[in-house]
């Protein structure tokens, strides 16, 4: 199977994870765009390790540590909406302009 | 029995379509059979005969978050563990020094849970 | 024979997992959403099986299925996202709609270039060994895999530092 197939899906994964995150205003649904955008990144791992299969699984060892880097990521992520949350009562990024000049 | 990787995929795969299908189907059937008379009680929420009261959308506790948390920390700390038991025969000592270190850093978050008391029963 | 059957399947996983993947970023309904990123990371983790990664196939749905997508329901009940037809959208949708496009073309022009004819051989009759795994992780990965360990300590102490309410 051509490998170009994968890539191309993962760079549709990718783009439409990039809408999401420029077109969403609850940030929650940011961070869901953003899971999109590292599973594209993940399939192209992936895609690269049983495409160089001579050179070891390491592609697929890197996509584990994405997985586990994702679970920390949105682990933090979340309880930073959180707070906002209390703080602010709204999750909206675009009212998140208390730093903005 | 040897059999080769995709065929053994492709039987789970089958099982997988025959199963939901299985449940789409009965489910339409019924939905053919059915009579359909819909009115206002038969919509509302079944609250043990009680009407409910509100919105279904609560808020929960943002305690219940620590545990949702600790829950995805040691799920990854399990991910870690199955091919670590697969090769730990293989490599012995090293790779038992690796994982004891791995887990007594998992464990001081889980220590650290503790002594903040978001573990405790409300 | 193969081929054909494992070309039919990719293009119906491409499919499933990119109108998913749409109906993530435009669904009206936070919840709605979230079950579409389990329809996108399911039909990641079959094309990992197509991929012979069967293990990463499974730690997919173990973390990201399992455990992941409940800690995003968990978020979007603790902020009371309002649910139904609410705006959910900026106005500057055009602007990213176009920025994506813009992304999509330029990388996978790239890549069809780069990779031009070149070919996945997914015809081996074993998936990769999670034992093989194992290996490279224990003996050559030692230090990313610690590491790991440390990033989830400062993930959950930073959670609960922030989530504690005092």
């Amino acid at each position: 199977m051509p490998i170009s197939y994968f890539l191309v899906l993962s760079a549709l994964l990718f783009s439409v994870g990039i809408y999401g995150v420029l077109a969403r205003q609850n940030a929650v649904l940011v961070l869901l765009s953003i899971e999109l955008m590292l599973n594209a990144a993940n399939i192209n791992l992936v895609a690269f390790s049983a495409f160089l299969q001579e050179a070891g699984v390491a592609g697929q060892v890197f996509a584990l540590f994405v997985i586990a880097v994702a679970a920390a990521e949105v682990g933090i992520g979340l309880a930073i909406v959180i707070l906002i949350f209390r703080n602010r009562q709204s999750v909206d990024v675009d009212e998140m302009s208390l730093m903005k000049w | 029995m040897a059999r080769s990787y995709f065929s053994q995929y492709l039987t789970i795969g089958l099982f997988l379509v025959v199963s939901v299908g299985l449940v789409m189907g009965t489910l339409q059937l019924a939905r053919l059979l059915r009579p359909n008379v819909p009115s206002y009680e038969k919509y509302t929420t079944y609250e043990s005969g009680i009407d409910p009261i509100g919105q279904g959308w609560a808020q929960t506790n943002v305690r219940y978050y620590i545990f949702a948390l600790l829950f995805v920390v040691f799920d990854v700390e399990a991910v870690f563990l199955f091919p670590w038991a697969i090769v730990f025969e293989r490599l012995g000592t090293q790779a038992l020094i690796e994982m004891v270190i791995f887990i007594a850093i998992l464990a001081l978050a889980l220590l650290y849970a503790v002594k903040k008391k978001v573990l405790d029963w409300l | 024979m193969a081929a054909l059957a494992q070309e039919i399947l990719f293009w119906a996983l491409a499919v499933m997992m990119g109108i998913a993947a749409i109906g993530v970023v435009t669904s009206r309904n936070v919840v709605h959403a979230a079950l579409y990123l389990v329809g996108t990371l399911m039909g990641a983790a079959a094309l990992y099986i197509l991929l012979l990664a069967e293990f990463v196939a499974w730690v997919q749905v173990l973390v990201y299925v399992g455990a992941i997508v409940v800690l995003m329901l968990f978020g979007l009940m603790l902020t009371r996202a309002p649910i139904g037809r609410a705006n959910f959208d900026n106005d500057q949708r055009l602007m990213s709609a176009l920025t994506a496009l813009a992304v999509f073309g330029v990388t996978s022009y790239i890549m069809v270039r780069a990779f031009e004819g070149q070919t996945i051989d997914l015809t081996r009759e074993t998936g990769t060994l999670t034992s093989s795994i194992g290996e490279v992780i224990f003996s050559t990965y030692v230090l990313p895999f610690e590491v790991v360990s440390v990033l989830l300590l400062a993930a959950l102490v930073g959670a609960v530092v922030i989530a504690r309410r005092d």
